[in-house]
């Protein structure tokens, strides 16, 4: 930098630029209009997502950094930012009734989501330490205010609460293992401490003690076992509008960000970190397949389902090459796309204009909603890794990338607690088919709602049929961490 | 005697395992919490700085500046948490977080 601005240096951001400047824009505009506005604080910040995602769209996703080199665009950065900002849509889209009905419709939450988001992109950009610990900030600040927005409710306060002190534990790990590795790398930009580490063979110790730190931060965001004490009881005590959004968008993010920080710069010590992230891998499927069997509640099975999905995509992880994190990003993407679905049936389970949480609220769904029942059911199968689903392929790619590396056990431990897994997603369907008929959920007019869920529904069961479009984008993308 | 980088980074390490064990061990006070999250992040910045002035570079000091900005606006929402749960629950104390489990 030599003291002048220019523009044209800063495009690879563009996204995150105008994303920051309409969250802003809607919260000054959200103040003056009060809480009478929310709706339309909501539709202004679905186009503006949607905006953003044209932008990106639009941009060349070869690598680019902007000045300073804390920030960078490649095509990894690019499919992650464009699955955040997708997720962000579907979120906003579902909760502006759920808003309503739960009477906590005030402004602050769609700008929220957005500050969240608008962190989350930065996060998965990050080229930098500095840039990193700001962006995971953002978005933790942003998700903690969110996990308590239902304030008058004490179980989303006691979730704001966990989720704040335990985040605030994880970012000082982060912090202190940043701390260590800028002590003896000399240096917080990504691509300097790549070349310390080839350089010099002496400050691999000291570095690893660092990195341990780091993945321990990293770990809590993913909700990776041993550090997923938060997510159950989050999970439960949000509201559902939120649930959703940290099923879907944060845990994709941060494993991205994982996946950039692992490959980035320390692609030198995969050996190392290979074991620590084999521990996470390994302890998250066991404990998300087996501690989630004897829940009646359904967003807490959630939760522990998504602790062992996050179990398999760390075991591409672990493989470290170009396939493995395809393999990664492909599982992300349909995790995505099946969580988005089955929170849609979720939201719209209300009773007596109350929102019902339990499995067994379910029964006999198939009679009352032969159509939704239908369509959970598929997402669910689809969640256990039956084929033809969806899901089957991206637990395939996870288990073929892991045996081709020679990581047989991780294989045939993933099949077994996937098998274990399947259970708690079958004992759904039976409620949903086979009991005895429960009172009919108050009719579901959310059309957002319901078009989140066919997408989903039609996307699990119609995959086999094109699957190589998202096949190649996940693994495409996944080429731009080795090109360097 | 000449107070050296290992000195800092033992008072730091000491500071943040304080830190981390007022965490865990407090059964009392969620403000006690709050307190120990800044001493691990004040903790952190010593050795930013520590490093810093050892590697005569100053993006450790620019670090700890954003660290600061950062754990003012953490404690600001810590706090306004604390706060909307006292008013759920009129109590502030660790045993009372235990509605959510299973």
């Amino acid at each position: 930098m030599q003291g002048e601005f220019e523009f044209s240096a800063w495009v690879p951001a563009l996204p995150e630029i105008f994303l920051a400047l309409a969250s802003m824009a809607l919260l000054v505009a959200g103040a003056f209009i009060g809480n009478k506005g929310t709706r339309v604080v909501c539709y202004a910040a679905l186009w503006s997502i949607a905006v953003t995602a044209l932008i990106l769209i639009g941009r060349d996703w070869g690598r680019s950094l902007v000045p300073g080199g804390m920030f960078v665009m490649d095509s990894f950065a690019g499919l992650t930012k464009l699955m955040i900002l997708a997720g962000l849509f579907a979120v906003v889209a579902m909760s502006i009734r759920y808003l309503h009905q739960e009477q906590i419709n005030r402004f602050e939450f769609p700008v929220l989501v957005m500050f969240a988001g608008l962190g989350m992109m930065l996060m998965v950009s990050a080229n930098d330490m500095l840039s990193l610990y700001v962006a995971l900030e953002l978005q933790s600040l942003a998700l903690y205010v969110l996990a308590a927005f239902h304030r008058d409710t004490a179980y989303s306060a006691e979730a704001g609460i966990k989720y704040f002190v335990l985040g605030a534990i994880s970012s000082g790990m982060l912090l202190f293992g940043i701390s260590l590795i800028y002590g003896f790398a000399g240096s917080t930009n990504f691509d300097m401490i790549a070349h310390r580490l080839e350089d010099m063979e002496a400050i691999r110790l000291p570095i690893l003690v660092g990195l341990v730190f780091v993945l321990v931060g990293l770990a809590f965001k993913i909700s990776a076992v041993p550090f997923h004490m938060w997510t159950p009881d989050v999970y439960q005590g949000a509201p559902t509008a939120v649930t959703t959004l940290f099923a879907l968008v944060p845990k994709v993010a941060a494993m991205a960000l994982l996946i950039r920080v692992l490959f980035g710069p320390f692609a030198a010590m995969a050996p190392d970190w290979g074991q620590i992230v084999t521990l996470l891998a390994v302890a998250s499927m066991i404990v998300g397949a087996f501690a989630a069997l004897g829940q009646e509640n359904i967003k807490r099975l959630m939760a522990f389902s998504s602790i062992s999905h996050m179990g398999y995509a760390l075991i591409g992880v672990i493989v470290a090459d170009e396939g493995g994190v395809g393999s990664v990003m492909l599982y992300l993407l349909i995790y995505m796309v099946m969580t988005a679905g089955v929170f849609a049936v979720i939201l719209s389970m209300r009773r007596d204009n109350l929102a019902v949480e339990s499995i067994g609220d379910l029964a006999g769904l198939a009679r009352t909603r032969p159509f939704v029942a239908f369509a959970m059911a598929a997402l669910l199968f689809s969640m256990a890794g039956v084929p033809p689903l969806a899901g089957f392929f991206g637990k395939f790619f996870i288990f073929v990338e892991a045996v081709d590396a020679g990581y047989y056990v991780l294989a045939v431990l993933g099949v077994l607690t996937s098998v274990v897994a399947a259970y708690y997603y079958l004992r759904i369907v039976k409620v949903m088919f086979f009991d005895e008929s429960a009172e009919p959920f108050d009719p579901n007019k959310s059309l957002s709602g319901r078009a989140v869920l066919f997408v989903a529904a039609l996307f699990v069961l119609t995959f086999i049929a094109w699957p190589q479009p998202v096949i190649s984008i996940a693994y495409d993308a996944s080429k731009a961490l080795f090109i360097q | 005697m000449e107070i050296t980088l290992t000195h800092y980074l033992a008072v730091a390490a000491v500071l943040f395992t304080t830190g981390l064990f007022g965490i865990f061990l407090n059964r009392r006070n969620v403000i006690v919490i709050l307190m120990s999250i800044e001493l691990m992040l004040l903790a952190v910045n010593i050795n930013f700085v520590a490093f810093s002035a050892f590697l005569g570079d100053l993006a450790g000091q620019v670090f700890t500046l954003f660290v600061l900005t950062v754990a003012a606006a953490e404690a600001a929402i810590g706090l306004a948490i604390l706060v909307v749960f006292f008013r759920n629950k009129g109590s502030i104390a660790v045993e009372d977080i235990s509605s959510l489990k299973g």
